[in-house]
């Protein structure tokens, strides 16, 4: 009998929404609950001691938290439609590009932003750049992975969907169809396939959701100011 | 350029923790390499070529194909060599493992670098966040001889090249590893009985004097 399965989340989440991008590709039911970030359940502290974050996966009662180790342990759990190639070089670049889409592009472009004037051109311009790169990654493949959906492609979840949101809230421009035609082709797939589109959050309550955050930044820095 | 070749080339600095995760991880496979020492201050155009993106060691060339990223890499040796895994087989002994792996990566270094760079306030909030980092793994450390339990494996991998910068880290922001984690430094003792570690692993008063450098460099007292 399978053991069941838990996802500790948050519906703004993008790295929530990338282990349920991962359990649905795989076809493994889980229960999904939406913690309160202002008010974390005793459960998700007991699960995730050490970050007190979302997402943990819970197996058989057994917590996993920091959704890329999460990832890894669903593919090695679950055989199917698998998210990382054979071959250890290419699971090493595999590796290396979700690396580099988490601790580079997301981080990066995720400041940018939120950030304004001089800082905010600089780091428009490295969010460029990054989204050159991983363009030229590409390289012609349908996604990361190949003809499917792989571990990059759902590590780079953030690029397809919250980005659209978060451009309009911050009023710039920083991934569109002109700049990098390949990638927005990638995006749109990306979003379309059926385990991505059944996860995203809806567009609308999520920009107001950002929209909200921005008010509140404000708000601050004019009381600061 | 030698990139065609067969055989396992390491791009890496003397000093890097993340290098010699990679030399650790080589040696236990009992893997012969050739270890190429990069000058940081000019790289070779090999390392641009191997790793055009961050431009850092380490690099493991491997029949000419590079790997980078020292956890991805020492994952890689573990695929590849399969005597003496460094990872456990069961899936969740695995995620605890990458989890654990991943939690020194993202914070050990940096904590570090504000122990020997800052002074005052700024220190003593390293200071308080180093000692949680250290209570945390040794917490997850327990009675175990090694992370991996009885077997050395890639969390001990992972961790062991900062254990060489424990007597930088005290002498900079004046505490003590031993009192505050004492089954940690006997963790470290342990490893170092490896051959594996103890050829790999900085002498900690080397690190003292890179970092005394460093600090002149950057203008430290």
């Amino acid at each position: 009998m399978a053991e069941e399965v838990k996802v500790f989340g948050h519906w703004t989440s993008p790295f929530s929404c990338r282990v349920g991008i991962a359990l649905r590709l795989k076809g493994v039911p889980y229960e999904y609950i939406e913690e309160d970030l202002s008010n974390k359940s005793s459960l998700l502290l007991e699960y995730n001691p050490v970050h007190k974050k979302v997402p943990v996966l819970v197996h058989g009662g057994r917590p996993i938290a920091e959704s890329l180790v999460v990832l890894e342990y669903i593919e090695e759990t679950w055989r199917g439609n698998p998210m990382l190639p054979q071959d250890p070089h290419r699971r090493a670049m595999a590796r290396f590009w979700t690396k580099f889409v988490d601790e580079k592009c997301m981080p990066i472009m995720w400041k940018s932003l939120w950030s304004e004037g001089e800082m905010q051109q600089k780091l428009m311009e490295e969010t460029n750049e990054n989204l050159s790169i991983l363009e030229r990654e590409l390289d012609g493949k349908k996604f990361f992975g190949g003809n499917s959906i792989g571990l990059v492609d759902i590590a780079a979840n953030f690029l397809s969907y919250w980005t659209e949101v978060l451009q309009e809230v911050a009023g710039i421009s920083l991934f569109n169809v002109e700049k990098h035609p390949i990638l927005f082709k990638w995006a749109n797939e990306f979003m379309s396939s059926d385990a991505v589109k059944e996860c995203l959050p809806p567009k609308d309550e999520l920009l107001s959701h950002f929209q909200a955050m921005k008010e509140a930044m404000s708000a601050t820095k004019a009381r600061q100011n | 350029m030698a990139t065609a070749e067969k055989g396992v080339v390491l791009l890496d600095f003397w000093v890097s923790m993340f290098g010699q995760r990679c030399r650790i991880a080589l040696a236990e496979k009992g893997v012969e390499y050739e270890y190429r020492e990069e000058n940081l201050g000019d790289k070779s155009p090999l390392l641009l070529k191997m790793n055009p993106i961050h431009k850092k060691i380490p690099v493991l060339i491997h029949d000419g194909k590079p790997v980078c990223e020292s956890l991805i890499i020492v994952q890689y040796i573990d695929e590849v060599w399969t005597n003496n895994p460094l990872l456990p087989s069961d899936p969740y002994e695995r995620a605890k493992a990458r989890f654990w792996a991943d939690f020194v990566d993202k914070k050990v270094y940096d904590c570090g670098v504000k122990l020997w760079k800052l002074k005052g306030e700024a220190q003593e909030e390293a200071k308080k966040e180093m000692i949680w980092i250290l209570k945390l793994l040794e917490g997850e450390l327990g009675d175990k001889k090694y992370f991996g339990g009885e077997t050395f494996g890639f969390v001990d991998i992972s961790f062991v090249p900062f254990t060489a910068w424990f007597y930088t880290y005290e002498t900079c922001a004046n505490f003590s590893v031993e009192e505050e984690c004492p089954k940690l430094v006997a963790w470290a003792k342990r490893c170092m009985e490896r051959e594996s570690v103890a050829k790999s692993v900085s002498d900690p008063h080397k690190v003292y004097e890179f970092v005394g450098v460093l600090k002149k460099k950057f203008g430290v007292e």
